[in-house]
């Protein structure tokens, strides 16, 4: 684990010196069996304490985390005969948006989402998951492919937003999102979508105007980030921390909103601990929404998606 | 006199009343034009549409002058709005939402940033929507989204053409993720009504920025944008911060937008209405109207026959 967060100090502490026992065991007569156990338990507890209480900051971070899976991680785990296509037609390929056609537990698939990167250089390179027009527009022409022979899309949402620029403006930046939006919306394929980090206002909704909209445990859905709210609203972004918490951002918080339709667990202390268990529970996740949506026809499809978002936010019945 | 009574006179009571209340006395009869910094008379302000007679700088009006002056007089009345639930999330900051919107209510008499009316533009039916940027910056929450919504599908009912007069600083940051899916919800009205084979034509006036650009606004049949209006998806600031350059000048403005392709045209608030009317004209009447009937009777081959001086044409 090369990032620790800061409330994941203490846990690592602990951690940090059971290995330093188990080392000192090695080469010795005494027996440390039973003080290595007592602290791999406190470990363990004080893991379990933090990650069942996570304030909305501290779940922020976690869906900041540069070692949780990203869109390649869950494609190379989770497609099979993955075949990237690049491209907008119009200007660009966009690094910030990747796609293409696969096989998802045996069907094809169009896959799409946001790839941040990994280390310095392929973040650069992504520009840090924030799609310029091009993006979108290679999205919507994906989506558009995926329609005419018939499969459905995935797309994975992992983006702190569109990015901002004189470039992304002049190529209009609003209209790409707008119609990926919309293309989202008209699509006759059954569409899923799992946010799986950080879902950054409307360069996230740009993929995320799904069938069904999941969200892995610790990620986030938000219309500003809190570092941009808490200069807004409190005009001093160290209160971050209580613009996350009045955002009301997290999967627990907006699966209680009816704006997504489930939240994906994650292993004990976030997905950055035990990548290959999130990455098949999401895929677990999105077989069962596929099953639930394959056999519908194109104009039910789109009747039901549009429903579920018109309903959302009105006052319930009864 | 001008200068003397509305720049002179209020800085000299602004120092000898400092900290007394602000007496209840109308506001300055003049006005400075934020853009050519000249002062202008509210009357002529008025008259002139509220575009500065000096250097044509459009500035904001709100849904009750869009309604008077582009739709058909008398033709038209207010929609009612649906009620949403407020404050969701009980969001608080330095102030409680609920009391900003109290604030809001209280200083633009409308219940949210969004006001719709049916009526008649050149004689064709319309249901036109107008944001107001007097009320929370604009800002897209539940009660914009779901007004939006409602007057879209009053077009549907009514097979009225849709337009819209955007202002809006974007997606209300106090109703979180909800104010986020307002750019789904108002993109599925916009939708239907298109399927419905009905004009959608959108109006963008200063400013129009964020999650309002980045969905209905941006996905008329017609982008018609008042000259100046600044229209985008980022921040100016948030973009100089984040890039470390200058802006080049006229980024965002209306102009900048035509020349890239975004808009079909930049109309001075005078000819706005004329526009609306030629090109709803052109949309839904394909077929010029029938010209007036005339009698069809056998010319006499004796005298011929002065015409009726009615006046009326069809």
């Amino acid at each position: 684990m090369s990032t620790l967060l800061d409330f994941e100090k203490p846990i690592a502490e602990l951690e940090g010196k059971v290995k330093e026992l188990r080392h000192l065991q090695n080469g010795s007569e005494l027996d440390l069996s039973e003080e290595i156990a007592r602290l791999e338990s406190r470990a363990a507890k004080l893991l379990a304490a933090t990650y069942a209480k996570l304030t909305a900051w501290q779940k922020a971070q976690v869906a900041r985390h540069p070692d949780r899976p990203r869109f390649k991680d869950y494609v190379a785990e989770l497609v099979a005969d993955f075949t990237p296509l690049a491209g907008d037609r119009a200007f660009a390929d966009d690094a910030a948006i990747q796609g293409g056609l696969g096989r998802f537990r045996g069907r094809s698939v169009m896959v799409i989402g946001q790839e941040k990167g990994a280390d310095t250089e392929e973040r650069v390179r992504h520009n840090f998951g924030m799609a310029r027009p091009e993006g979108y527009r290679k999205a919507v022409r994906l989506m558009r492919l995926a329609e005419r022979f018939g499969l459905p899309v995935l797309t994975f949402v992992d983006t702190p937003g569109a990015h901002p620029g004189i470039d992304a403006e002049e190529r209009g930046q609003a209209e790409a999102i707008a119609r990926s939006i919309a293309c989202c919306l008209e699509l006759e394929v059954p569409i899923v979508s799992v946010i799986v980090g950080e879902g950054g206002s409307g360069g996230a909704i740009a993929l995320a105007a799904a069938d069904r909209v999941l969200m892995l445990e610790h990620s986030i859905y938000s219309v500003i980030s809190p570092e941009g709210c808490a200069a807004i609203l409190w005009r001093a972004a160290e209160k971050a921390p209580e613009a996350a918490e009045a955002l009301k951002f997290t999967a627990q918080d907006l699966l209680g909103l009816g704006l997504v339709d489930e939240v994906v667990p994650e292993p004990l202390g976030g997905a950055h601990r035990g990548r290959q268990t999130t990455i098949r529970a999401v895929g677990e996740a999105i077989e069962r929404h596929l099953a639930e949506l394959s056999g519908r026809d194109g104009p039910a499809l789109v009747a039901a998606r549009r429903e579920k978002f018109l309903a959302m936010g009105r006052p319930t019945e009864g | 006199m001008n200068w003397l009574t509305s720049y002179v006179r209020p800085r000299i009571r602004a120092l000898v009343e400092r900290g007394t209340p602000k007496p209840e006395v109308p506001e300055n009869l003049w006005h400075q034009c934020p853009s050519c910094e000249r002062m202008i008379f509210h009357r002529d302000l008025e008259a002139n549409q509220r575009v500065c007679p000096h250097c044509s700088h459009h500035m904001r009006v709100g849904p009750e002058f869009r309604f008077k002056t582009l739709l058909d007089e008398g033709s038209w009345q207010r929609l009612e709005l649906p009620k949403v639930p407020v404050d969701p999330l009980r969001f608080r900051d330095s102030k409680r939402y609920t009391d900003r919107l109290k604030e809001a209510q209280a200083k633009t008499k409308a219940q949210d940033a969004l006001e719709a009316a049916e009526g008649r533009i050149g004689g064709l039916p319309v249901v036109l929507a107008v944001m107001n940027f007097e009320f929370m910056g604009g800002s897209m929450g539940s009660a914009v989204g779901e007004a939006f919504v409602a007057a879209a599908e009053r077009a549907l009912a009514s097979r009225a053409a849709f337009v819209v007069v955007t202002a809006s600083g974007g997606a209300r940051m106090q109703e979180g993720t909800l104010s986020l899916v307002q750019m789904a919800r108002t993109t599925i009205a916009v939708e239907r009504v298109k399927e419905a084979g009905l004009p959608y034509i959108v109006v963008l006036t200063d400013p129009t920025t964020g999650g309002v650009t980045a969905s209905f606004a941006m996905l008329g049949d017609v982008h018609i944008a008042e000259p100046g209006a600044v229209i985008g998806f980022a921040g100016a600031r948030v973009i100089e911060q984040t890039i470390r350059e200058k802006l080049p000048p006229g980024f965002q403005k209306a102009e900048y937008l035509l020349a890239h392709g975004m808009v079909d045209m930049v109309v001075h608030r005078f000819q706005l209405r004329a526009t609306l009317a030629r090109l709803l004209d052109l949309l839904l009447r394909p077929v010029p109207l029938p010209a007036p009937v005339e009698p069809v009777v056998a010319t006499p081959a004796v005298e011929p026959v002065e015409p009726v001086a009615d006046g009326e044409p069809g």
